[in-house]
């Protein structure tokens, strides 16, 4: 160690001296080398900006730019459709429906994709129709139509487990409010011809893999349901998928969409 | 490497300024419609759906 430590001083002075030397009869060799370095880090430099830019880009369509266009391709399906023409009767009068308790129409399961129900919740004061669509991919689903209907659980209206899945943050962000949801709040969903409203019962939060949340009776998978129940799921907590918020309820009465509207959108209206 | 682009752009500093911005306006729409929908899959907060398949 200590003769190299000797010796460099030694090799470092003719070196020098023939820097010098070069610089005293050409100065453009040194300075060619020192551009070169100081060329790549400023293009590094260059890179490390741009990398920056194109992250906050990055940010920014994810939060808001995927809102922007979800949202909006969620209003043209409702219009399209017709999803909102149920609440005209809430300009009318407004007609309020009798509530019925005697055995709801429950369709069959629509095939993969098709939007077969709408939703609101009058908590979420100000959140427009959304739509439930057959499955819970994100690609075809979740990202671009909303809510999704996790296939193989109940219809609305049936007996079991009548399961959704939404998301909390980006791409429209449906169910961005889910945590203000209590025990009582309802959950108003309809069918072209069936308005079903529940009430929320219970909120929790579990990990991504507890998949007995949606079994036909929540939380105990493989027990025969008598219940009609509604769960729906989200991630948790915003902006991670560490855990899901989920939260159940229960059916409290039926009527026809032809009557009028349910008294509690009125009452939200 | 913006050197070298400015130095190779055509016209005078205004015309190059506008170049520019409509360089970085195409740059930033391409990122827009293509590469942050195709990165999003792989960002980690925005699953939703119980289950193993990890769909949603």
């Amino acid at each position: 160690m200590s003769s190299a430590d000797v010796s460099r001083p030694a090799l470092g002075v003719p070196a020098d001296r023939r820097g010098r030397a070069a610089s005293r009869r050409d100065a453009r060799p040194p300075a060619r080398r020192g551009g070169v370095v100081l060329g790549a880090v400023g293009v590094l430099g260059e890179l490390l900006i741009t990398a920056g830019v194109l992250l906050l880009a990055f940010l920014a369509w994810q939060l808001w730019w995927t809102d922007v266009v979800a949202n909006d391709q969620q209003a043209e399906v409702v219009r399209e459709q017709g999803w909102d023409r149920p609440l005209a009767a809430l300009d009318d009068g407004p007609q309020v429906v009798t509530p019925r308790y005697d055995e709801p129409p429950v369709a069959a399961e629509p095939e993969y994709l098709t939007t077969f129900a709408s939703m609101r919740v009058p908590r979420w004061d100000g959140e427009p129709t959304r739509t439930i669509t057959q499955g819970t991919d994100r690609p075809n689903v979740l990202n671009p139509l909303g809510v999704g209907h996790y296939e193989g659980t109940a219809m609305p209206g049936g007996v079991g487990n009548f399961s959704l899945a939404a998301h909390r943050t980006t791409y429209g962000k449906p169910f961005n409010r889910i945590e203000e949801l209590v025990e009582g709040d309802p959950v108003v969903v309809w069918t072209q011809d069936t308005w079903y409203v529940y009430r929320v019962t219970s909120s929790q939060v579990v990990m991504p893999s507890d998949v007995e949340v949606i079994a036909p009776v929540p939380d105990q998978p493989g027990v025969e349901p008598t219940e009609r129940s509604i769960t729906l799921t989200t991630c948790h907590p915003m902006f991670s998928a560490r855990e899901r918020y989920v939260v159940h309820g229960v059916l409290d009465y039926w009527a026809p969409v032809s009557e009028g509207v349910p008294a509690e959108l009125v009452e939200a209206a | 490497m913006y050197g070298w682009l400015w130095r190779h752009l055509p016209g005078p500093a205004l015309v190059r300024v506008l170049l520019l911005l409509v360089l970085a306006l195409a740059v930033l729409a391409a990122c827009f419609e293509w590469l942050f929908p195709w990165l999003a899959p792989y960002m980690p907060f925005n699953d939703t759906t119980v289950g193993e398949e990890g769909a949603g």
